[in-house]
């Protein structure tokens, strides 16, 4: 998995990183350079946004066009890059706090226009940077500073949410089966469309020590042992479904993306001069 | 004997919170303000507090939330920073316009991009035209008083508007100190039941916030700026009616040592309770110098401001905040209350300390030094890095 050539994307004067150790986020960034490095992209012509949270420091660790914006509004930001310079191949990270709660409109929005960009949400089920409050991900019963007494708000179930929204490409990964996370992040990058990836990011310092497992390990061992493939997922039972989630890639199909569909029916009526 | 605590800035409003029995808190995370939430959050559930807490996806929706619960005749509190108060904005205008008298903590933090956690005042002077009521504190005794007041203020009958109780970032949020807590049943009798005059119910229906012509839009404006008016009164019968039960003394500024003063300086929170040190440090060398420290920045204290500046030969401003295009902006409020006296003393405007950066005892002694030297200006930038 070690591969040299992703410090061609680091901004090393940057590093160390600011993620406590056992983080899965520094995992996860590894992955998007590796398919970044895999595609061979230019780095002058990637553009890596970011919204705010522990996932919000990303972009400043990157050697790219990179822009760290406000909370929840990474993709309308990205949506102005990629508007305005479709050749650019923009990546957007986000929290899970920050895409489905406070982004959570723009979120939808971006899915049903199709427009190309792709979206990585590093979910650690909790709001890390501030200290650990419960997030629209994080699962019933479990604990967090503003659910002393267990959470009880059913979480969003983030593949089924960009399925339904209308995004055409959509996976699910986790941060233990780092093979599968890479084959889904390059995959997503060079799908045209809007692509959804949802990793289950583990976060031992707000999460784990919480929810009994203060040791990055056990957090890490926690989604290891919950992935299940697609698959495998569709032969067992529901009780064996329990408290599990499937993993691989549950959407990939073609339809007309927005930038190139406002080209075609918009910009070329103009210049022909119809209405 | 009364009970005392060691509370941080932001529990001290969490307690605050509690003491006055609010019965609605609404609020999403944002550093440095989430432990003042999270610890209501707890009290919430545990039963320390009678209120209900919701979580909201963004601070936009807090306010809206609160402006709710208010209209429905809650008694409603959140706190939020920065980038969140900034965020709320539309809303701040609402709960002013519906003259619900919500009550909010804000942790003063610098506006981002870059960003930043880090103190300064931009976030809530920005939102100096909104309406809403802002008092500025310096201790965390101040903050835990600051929200009983703040109540009995923003519900009289007379102001009927929402109020901001501001601090610094880590400076009073994150730093410990003694409060003397407040005994419940002198609480209740100081403040009692919100009872508002009109609120969304079933049996006596309302509304709020329908459209408006302009026909009465300027009279519903008009009486806001009364409300505002009205208040210097509220405010000091709210702040005597506390000193006699509770002992402790709050004006709409706080004096030091300006009766003799030549040498003014003029500034808010933390950055003020400092600059006492300075003026003990200067009056040993025989300047006469003094400090007023600015509490109520809505309404703004003009009689007060007036009072105390009118005999000084120099007033020093400084500011932890900036409009760009203008400069400080307790600069340019003081220079305006002062600007109709027959006596105009001449006034510095300093900038210093933004994003956190450290105002010391001795960097508020070089303002002193500066303007014994120098002409006054509107802009004179601190330590700054040119
Ligand atoms: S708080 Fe959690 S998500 Fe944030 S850096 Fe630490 S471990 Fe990672």
């Amino acid at each position: 998995m070690y591969n040299e050539n992703i410090f061609h994307y680091l901004r090393t004067n940057k590093l160390p990183h600011i993620w406590c150790p056992g983080c899965a986020h520094g995992i996860i960034t590894a992955s998007i350079l590796r398919g970044i490095d895999k595609l061979k992209l230019d780095k002058n012509k990637t553009s890596v946004i970011s919204g705010i949270g522990c996932s919000g420091r990303t972009p400043g660790y990157l050697d790219m066009n990179t822009l760290h914006t406000t909370h929840g509004r990474s993709l309308t930001f990205a949506t102005g890059i990629k508007f305005a310079n479709p050749k650019l191949t923009v990546i957007d990270v986000m929290g899970d706090g920050d895409a489905l709660a406070i982004g959570g409109n723009h979120f939808i929005h971006a899915c049903r226009r199709n427009i190309d960009i792709t979206a990585i949400i590093f979910n650690n089920n909790i709001y890390g940077m501030t200290g650990g409050q419960y997030s629209p991900t994080t699962p019933v019963n479990a604990y967090a500073s503003t659910a002393p007494y267990g959470n009880v708000e059913p979480p969003f179930d983030i593949v089924k949410l960009a399925t339904g929204a209308g995004a055409t490409f959509v996976a699910r990964g986790d941060a233990f089966h780092v093979a599968l996370m890479d084959k889904i992040i390059e995959q997503a990058i060079s799908h045209k469309g809007f692509s959804v990836v949802e990793i289950m990011a583990t976060c031992p310092t707000q999460f784990g020590r919480r929810n009994k497992m203060k040791e990055p390990y056990q957090m890490l061992d926690f989604v290891a042992n919950m992935a299940v493939s697609i698959k495998k997922w569709n032969e067992i039972s529901e009780e064996e479904k329990e408290g599990k989630f499937p993993v691989g890639v549950f959407v990939d199909e073609t339809r007309s993306e927005y930038c190139e569909s406002y080209e075609e029916n918009i910009l070329k009526k103009v210049q022909r001069g119809e209405k | 004997m009364s009970t005392q605590k060691v509370l941080m800035g932001n529990h001290a409003l969490s307690w605050g919170a509690v003491t006055s029995r609010v019965q609605v808190i609404s609020a999403y995370p944002i550093t440095p303000q989430t432990q003042v939430v999270e610890l209501l959050s707890e009290m919430c559930t545990d039963g320390t507090l009678d209120a209900e807490f919701i979580k909201v996806e963004s601070e936009h929706s807090a306010m809206a939330a609160c402006i709710g619960a208010s209209a429905a005749g809650a008694r409603t509190f959140t706190a939020t920073s920065a980038q969140g108060l900034a965020l709320m904005h539309e809303m701040l205008h609402w709960a002013v316009g519906g003259r619900l008298p919500v009550v909010m903590g804000n942790i003063n933090r610098a506006m981002a991009p870059p960003w930043t956690i880090w103190t300064e005042q931009t976030d809530s002077l920005s939102q100096r035209d909104t309406g809403w009521l802002q008092v500025y504190a310096s201790s965390n005794q101040e903050v835990y008083d600051s929200v009983l007041m703040a109540y009995k203020i923003a519900e009289n009958r007379k102001v009927s508007l929402p109020m901001m109780i501001v601090l610094d970032a880590f400076f009073l949020s994150h730093t410990s100190e003694n409060v003397i807590m407040i005994d419940q049943n002198k609480a209740d009798a100081y403040l009692p039941k919100y009872d508002p005059e009109f609120k969304l119910d079933v049996k006596n229906p309302h509304t709020f916030g329908g459209l408006t012509t302009p026909d009465w839009y300027m009279e519903l404006r008009y009486n806001i700026q009364k409300g505002m008016d009205d208040s210097y009164q509220v405010i000091r019968d709210a702040q005597s009616e506390f000193k006699s039960v509770f002992g402790r003394d709050y004006g709409m500024v706080e004096e030091y040592k300006c009766e003799d003063a030549d040498v003014i300086l003029v500034g808010m929170a933390t950055a003020a309770s400092t600059g006492k040190e300075s003026i003990d440090i200067l009056r040993n060398k025989g300047v006469k110098a003094g400090l007023l420290r600015i509490r109520y920045f809505r309404p703004f204290p003009f009689e007060d401001v007036r009072r105390v500046l009118k005999n000084a030969k120099q007033i020093l401003v400084l500011d932890r905040n900036l409009s760009p295009g203008l400069g400080g902006i307790t600069f340019q409020e003081v220079k305006s209350a002062m600007y109709n006296e027959k006596n105009k003393p001449p006034i510095y405007g300093f900038i210093m300390g933004l994003g956190g950066r450290d105002i010391t005892v001795e960097s508020i002694t070089n303002l002193f030094e500066h303007a014994k030297k120098n002409d006054p200006q509107d802009i004179i930038w601190m330590e700054v890095k040119k």
